[in-house]
């Protein structure tokens, strides 16, 4: 009777739990199959990693930030080569300096540079679009059902809206944006980018594969971390099955009734 | 107190010079335990940990992180990304201080249900709470560090609280604050704060374990000790107890920091603080929301406020408004429904919290209703059912000693 009134109330508190997950306006995303997310964690596809990286740096980085990664670490990720990555890096233009005069001067990008960004400063990427285009370097974490969230709005454009919501001007309808109105235009379409490794360029298949490189960006440590935390628990597993026997053994001396307390000094 | 003899010589050299040798075997290797505590007595064991854990880490972290607004958020995710094992250090941090207030809440609850706090273990008690108000803060100041927007909105929500104070309340806040917004002063004096209170923290837990090993552990039959056979000594029976339990735990833990270090987050943490910009819910961590939902119940702000220190600082009288003269709600079966229903009155004020106020719950009442129904049975039990029941309540019979217990338990 204990057990059950104990069981009813974990599963109350599970109920709540989900129930404050849940709240908000916009719909739920469908939950997506990514080879990153999971119970135990997971990795990233290296093949679709590149191409999203292909979709980032082609469409989304002409306004959008990712300011927290080095070119170095498309070399790190396994996906790029080092040369690959110079090439990319050395398409981008940054500021350096002061030289021996004194001078600021421009450079074309090296591995060591994080990502260059397309405006100088958040008033100019203001200026540009009316509304600051956020930094994606976090985005995946920064966003409620992450990665599902980002493939939903990515697809979730539409041209006819819906009666009975109004866009103000200079604003787009989507689906899956909270309040429906996003300053964003919709930047993927079918074959908005030509995939360097022939893959078909779907307007679902951009999404899911730049979403794959946004999830990368936000967490470069996951396969680490998940591939670590696998052996941690296997031997944590081990270790409390061992502690467990030993403890059973060692208590088995409580049969003896004048087990005591008494100082042995 | 005899000299204690070591046939170790350097151990015998230090103990005739300093008695720290025969005190570390009187509190961790021959202290008297009883012989019938249950898995429910291993949080405490399991928090201390989690507290050393928490400082080790933080130590660490301290070394890279930057306590300045233009820099703080990335430092975070410097360490994240850049600093080795540096996302190690962080999530076993972040998570580790979910996993803290777990532990003691149950720790608080085991208490709660099998009497712990009575005499002669008042202060013991006390001191228990002393240190979870000190957790409180810890953790307050530890979560605005990362510069998000909850950290930056959380921060400037709870200092707002003390605005509510007549006459100085303007003032204080501006005094907590160094300036007229949370900004750069306030984020660095909650960091140095926040690297203080851990070590205040660990003092009073050393006062909170001599406290304890002057009485000894209550035990789940919540009766007094009476020979030497109803005890044994901590080791080896409590130690490979604690470090069992201590394995389970650490597989829960490890599980989110490797495989779902977000979980206990929120999303809005990881959007870099901006005062320009209100985040459309402003929610404390989960191990703050009962009180948060508190605070909302009273339309008026001091009252809430007063309120939620209450809802606190009423569980250091707790021992006295508790008149019942038996420990354990094994024997008190009326006490035992209403640990029970208290228990669930608590979570329903933690899900209040984490609720918009004008929310409806099930269809029949907006969410500040519930909580002020919540809130007011939480007090009600601790003001009103408590000293009542040690009056009227109808114990059941005591049995005569753990050993005789023990016995028929192995008997079986």
């Amino acid at each position: 009777m204990r057990k059950l009134f104990i069981i009813a109330l974990m599963g109350l508190s599970l109920g709540f739990a989900g129930a404050a997950h849940a709240a908000g306006g916009a719909p739920v995303p469908a939950k997506q199959n990514w080879t990153f997310t999971g119970l135990f964690g997971g990795g990233f596809d290296k093949a679709q990693l590149k191409r999203g990286g292909q979709v980032f740096f082609e469409v989304c980085n002409g306004c959008h930030s990712v300011s927290l990664m080095a070119y170095r670490n498309l070399v790190e990720s396994g996906a790029w080569t080092e040369d690959e990555a110079k090439e990319l890096a050395s398409g981008f233009e940054v500021q350096d300096g002061p030289n021996d005069e004194g001078e600021m001067f421009m450079r074309p990008a090296r591995l060591s540079d994080r990502f260059v960004s397309p405006y100088p400063n958040d008033k100019a990427a203001a200026a540009a679009h009316g509304a600051i285009p956020p930094d994606l370097s976090v985005i995946t974490k920064a966003r409620k059902y992450g990665p599902d969230y980002i493939h939903a709005l990515l697809i979730g454009y539409k041209d006819e809206v819906p009666e009975g919501v109004t866009i103000p001007e200079g604003s787009n309808y989507n689906e899956f944006f909270p309040g429906n109105a996003i300053a964003m235009a919709a930047p993927l379409t079918d074959g908005a980018v030509e995939y360097a490794d022939g893959t078909e360029a779907t307007l679902d298949q951009l999404s899911r594969d730049v979403v794959t490189f946004l999830a990368w960006a936000a967490e470069p440590e996951l396969e680490a971390r998940t591939a670590l935390g696998i052996k941690v628990l296997i031997y944590l597993v081990i270790l409390t099955a061992m502690l467990g026997a030993l403890k059973h053994r060692i208590w088995r001396r409580l049969s003896d009734p004048n087990l005591s307390c008494e100082d042995p000094h | 107190m005899s000299k204690r003899q070591y046939n170790n010589r350097v151990m015998q050299w230090v103990e005739d010079r300093l008695p720290i040798i025969s005190l570390m075997e009187n509190s961790g290797v021959i202290y008297p335990t009883p012989k019938n505590l249950n898995y429910w007595w291993n949080y405490g064991s399991l928090a201390g940990v989690v507290m050393v854990i928490m400082i080790l880490t933080g130590i660490f972290l301290a070394m890279n992180y930057q306590a300045h607004p233009t820099v703080a958020f990335d430092s975070v995710e410097r360490i994240v990304r850049d600093v080795n094992y540096g996302w190690l250090l962080r999530y076993l941090h972040m998570n580790g201080a979910s996993m803290f207030f777990l532990l003691v809440y149950i720790h608080m609850f085991r208490g709660m249900y099998y009497g712990s706090y009575k005499a002669p273990r008042e202060l013991l008690w006390m001191i228990g709470v002393t240190i979870y108000l000190a957790m409180m803060a810890t953790a307050f100041m530890g979560y605005v560090l990362p510069w998000g927007q909850m950290s930056f909105w959380g921060a400037t929500v709870i200092t707002n609280l003390f605005s509510a104070v007549p006459v100085v309340g303007t003032d204080i806040v501006t005094w907590m604050w160094g300036g007229f917004a949370v900004d750069f002063p306030t984020l660095n004096r909650f960091f140095a704060w926040h690297y203080l209170l851990p070590f205040i923290l660990f003092a009073l837990v050393f006062l909170h374990l001599w406290a304890l090993h002057t009485h000894k552990s209550n035990n789940p039959l919540g009766i007094d000790a009476k020979t030497p056979q109803d005890m044994m000594p901590f080791h080896p029976f409590y130690t490979i107890k604690d470090l069992y339990g201590l394995g389970f735990f650490m597989i829960f833990y490890l599980y989110f920091v490797f495989f779902q270090p977000n979980f206990f987050g929120e999303v809005d943490n990881y959007i870099p603080a901006n005062p320009m910009v209100t985040p459309p819910h402003i929610v404390p961590e989960w191990y703050f929301l009962p009180f948060y939902a508190m605070l909302r119940a009273v339309p008026d702000k001091l009252g809430g406020v007063i309120v939620m220190f209450a809802g606190v600082l009423i569980l250091y009288v707790l021992p006295w408004l508790d008149t019942s003269k038996v420990r354990s709600a094994r024997f008190r079966p009326v006490f035992k429904q209403m640990f029970w229903i208290f228990f669930l009155d608590c979570l329903v004020l933690g899900y209040v919290g984490a609720k918009s106020p004008d929310e409806m719950f099930m269809g029949i009442m907006t969410m500040t209703t519930l909580g002020q129904i919540a809130t007011t049975y939480y007090f009600f039990h601790f003001i009103v059912l408590l000293p009542l029941l040690g009056k009227y309540e109808t114990t059941k019979p005591l049995p005569n000693s753990i050993a005789e217990e023990v016995a028929k338990k192995y008997a079986q």
